[in-house]
């Protein structure tokens, strides 16, 4: 996104839409930032539109005794009453040369026909953020730390995000530091590991994973990283069940099937298999019966039949990965 | 109240009376019958009993039989539209939610307070009375504290537990009985004309729940299903086994429950579309948009209570295989429930312990727990549960 200069916000409207809230805020920061440039008494006022009448709007686009520049910054357009839209249309199309009106549309379908005239409208530039898929965070993170002057490796960026999760403004905050901090040097993934180590977004299925494979310790710390980062209680067990209910049946599964044909018995995907060889070497058919048991139960509790759903994660993760061959 | 033996009138059961439905129930039915002729009428009355004792069956004779001129003949006018359930004064609320909501429960009472068009009582049945919430309860006990002189309210509910003391305490029980075998049975073949062998079958099999009996007796598929259910036990013989019975059951009772809700879906979302008019405009509006995520959401609910019912059924006939099986074990004498399966039952009865079949059968009330209490998937609940049934 480039960042507007003065011109491009006095005498315009800027229209900011979509659902990313962190990147609307920067939108309105970078055209305040570039009135304020261009004006240092340049004033600001807020409102929401749902306060917002006809009368309002002129009152505060009205220049004021200390300054004739002014930026109107209207929140949650699709709030807007449906009579002042005529009005709002109106001042869009002749804005005052002096003031800049900045619009924030949340994204959603409603007030989209308003929407879609001001988009008509020559003195209207719209600044449109958008949810990001997961594979686009890395990206993201190399745009922020190149906006910073940096520069970031591919793998890098990747475990970033992992460690940091998919929350835009910590991704901005880390980009920030680690670009400061490292001024005029690459970012690797050793400085990453260096600073957000351990610190990942960990699934339910991570905690599974390391359970069945018997890894207690680490089993626990990711299932508290889980935990505190606000994963459902649910959401574990279920990862437990089906991690558990794939290595049954890959245990039951008669030997010697096509890969394909295996996948299919098992109803897993087929990359799964290897992790499931793997996993099976170290269960016997008694410890996956006391393990399903387990986590049978614990569901039952985090739902209601135990007061701590945490304890009662905790103890699944050690029975499970108790119920393995001990050696 | 009066409750000597004085001589009733009105149509005895087994003359084509509103009573013929209820099976095995006479104890009940001369209580009615006095009250029908003015000993002990109350104005709130509680039927209780278990699943297919026929509760709602004996509410809706009992109201017939207060709209009828000769006590519940069966044959009249009164009789049949109050069984039937278009009687204009006999008003029946049934729910498919888990709870009856406190708005529906106020128009209820509402409707309770208007004199009857005709000149007997104003009927008021609630089935599934157990499925009050606090505040619809308490919506129904101010009607039942201050009843209207020609107002009548016949609750049902599986025991008095299930209903809040407050109206407990004001309303009389009637107790029904589980129906005996050779009562069902004779049912059937009197009532559906099916024959002495099947009804025999379906009558064991159904342990007293007359709808289900029925079921069974009427239906082929039903059956299937059923003996594909008892045969589970003697097949878990092995880790996948177990898995694959789980499994299994689960998509029989999906597969059960959409045959079942499909055509009821299409209806609704049908009726939407008439109410919002077929213009594509419409369709697109807000509006419509809202009510048909509603829908959606509420056919979901109803699809999965369904579910678990079908489940929940299967459990008590997988149940019913280890009952036998402890039967056998300690000689007990009469029936199998499951006798066409003797030779099975047997064999699981030499190769295990009666300590061992009462384990069983405790986790297979584990799961049912699980799986209605805690909402646990039915998924992992059976599998948990299959995995302790292996032999």
């Amino acid at each position: 996104m480039a960042t507007p200069k003065s011109s491009d916000v006095l005498g315009h409207v800027t229209l900011v839409t979509g659902p990313e809230e962190f990147l609307n805020e920067r939108a309105v920061s970078q055209a305040l930032q570039a009135v304020r440039h261009a004006d240092e008494e340049s004033e600001v006022s807020e409102t929401t539109a749902d306060q917002l009448s006809m009368g309002t709007l002129a009152d505060l686009a009205a220049p004021s005794l200390f300054s004739t520049i002014r930026v109107v910054v209207v929140r949650g357009l699709e709030d807007l009453p449906e009579d002042t839209h005529e009005g709002l249309l109106q001042y869009a199309a002749s804005p005052a040369d002096d003031v800049g009106l900045v619009l924030l549309h949340s994204g959603g379908q409603k007030g989209s026909g308003l929407l879609n005239k001001l988009r008509k409208l020559k003195t209207v530039t719209e600044v449109k953020s958008a949810a990001l898929k997961a594979h686009e965070y890395p990206r993201y993170v190399s745009g922020e730390v190149r906006s910073h002057g940096g520069r970031i490796a591919e793998d890098a960026a990747e475990i970033l995000v992992q460690a940091v999760g998919q929350d835009l403004r910590a991704l901005a905050g880390a980009a920030h530091q680690l670009a400061h901090d490292f001024t005029g040097e690459p970012l690797t993934a050793e400085v990453v590991k260096r600073y957000f180590g351990g610190r990942a977004e960990v699934k339910g299925f991570a905690v599974a994973d390391h359970a069945i494979y018997g890894r207690t310790a680490t089993a626990l710390e990711e299932l508290r990283w889980a935990l505190d980062n606000g994963t459902a209680p649910v959401l574990v067990t279920s990862a437990f069940a089906s991690g558990l209910r794939g290595l049954a049946k890959y245990k039951a599964a008669s030997r010697g099937l096509r890969e394909a044909d295996l996948a299919r018995e098992v109803g897993v995907p087929p990359w799964k298999l290897r992790t499931l060889r793997e996993q099976s070497r170290g269960w016997e058919d008694g410890g996956i019966v006391r393990a399903i048991h387990a986590v049978a139960q614990a569901d039952a509790d985090v739902k209601g039949a135990a007061s701590d759903a945490a304890y009662a994660l905790e103890r699944l993760v050690i029975t499970v990965s108790e119920s393995r061959i001990q050696r | 109240m009066t409750t000597s033996p004085a001589r009733v009138s009105g149509p005895a059961p087994g003359t084509g009376s509103v009573w013929d439905g209820l099976v095995g129930q006479s104890a009940a039915i001369e209580t009615l019958r006095r009250a029908v002729a003015g000993q002990g009428m109350t104005h709130a009355w509680l039927f209780t009993g278990p699943p297919g004792s026929g509760r709602s069956n004996a509410a809706l004779a009992f109201a017939a039989a207060l709209q009828c001129e000769q006590g519940g003949c069966g044959h009249c006018l009164a009789c049949t539209t109050a069984l039937a359930g278009s009687h204009a004064d006999v008003s029946v609320t049934r729910t498919d939610r888990a709870v009856i909501q406190v708005g529906g429960m106020r128009e209820l009472v509402l409707r309770s307070a208007l004199a009857p068009v005709g000149h007997r009582w104003q009927v008021m049945v609630v089935e599934d009375a157990d499925r009050l919430n606090d505040s619809s309860g308490n919506a129904l006990l101010k009607a039942i504290e201050e009843p209207t002189a020609r107002t009548v309210w016949l609750l049902c509910a599986p025991t008095v537990e299930d209903v809040l003391p407050t109206i407990r305490s004001r309303c009389r029980n009637v107790v029904l009985a589980t129906p005996s075998t050779a009562d069902v049975a004779d049912f059937l073949v009197r009532r559906n004309g099916v024959p002495d062998g099947i009804a025999a079958f379906a009558a064991r099999a159904s342990q007293g729940h007359i709808g289900r009996a029925r079921a069974l007796a009427l239906d082929e598929k039903t059956r299937n299903r059923r003996h594909e259910v008892v045969s589970i036990p003697s097949g878990l013989t092995s880790l996948g086994a177990c898995m694959n019975a789980a499994a299994n059951l689960v998509d029989l009772a999906k597969d059960e429950t959409e045959a079942i809700t499909e055509a009821t879906n299409d209806r609704e979302k049908l009726e939407l579309e008439a109410v919002y008019g077929s213009d594509p405009k419409a369709k697109r509006s807000r509006a419509y948009r809202a009510a048909l995520g509603s829908l959606t959401d509420s056919q979901k609910q109803r699809a999965r209570r369904r579910t678990l019912d079908v489940v929940d059924r299967c459990l008590m006939d997988l149940l019913s295989v280890y009952r036998d099986a402890i039967a056998v074990q300690t000689g007990a004498p009469g029936e199998l429930v499951n006798e066409e399966l003797r030779a099975e039952i047997s064999t699981l009865a030499r190769r295990s312990t009666p300590e061992q079949n009462l384990r069983r059968i405790d986790a297979i009330f584990a799961a049912r727990e699980k799986m209605l209490e805690f909402t646990v998937p039915p998924l992992l609940a059976l599998e948990s549960m299959m995995l302790s049934l292996r032999i």
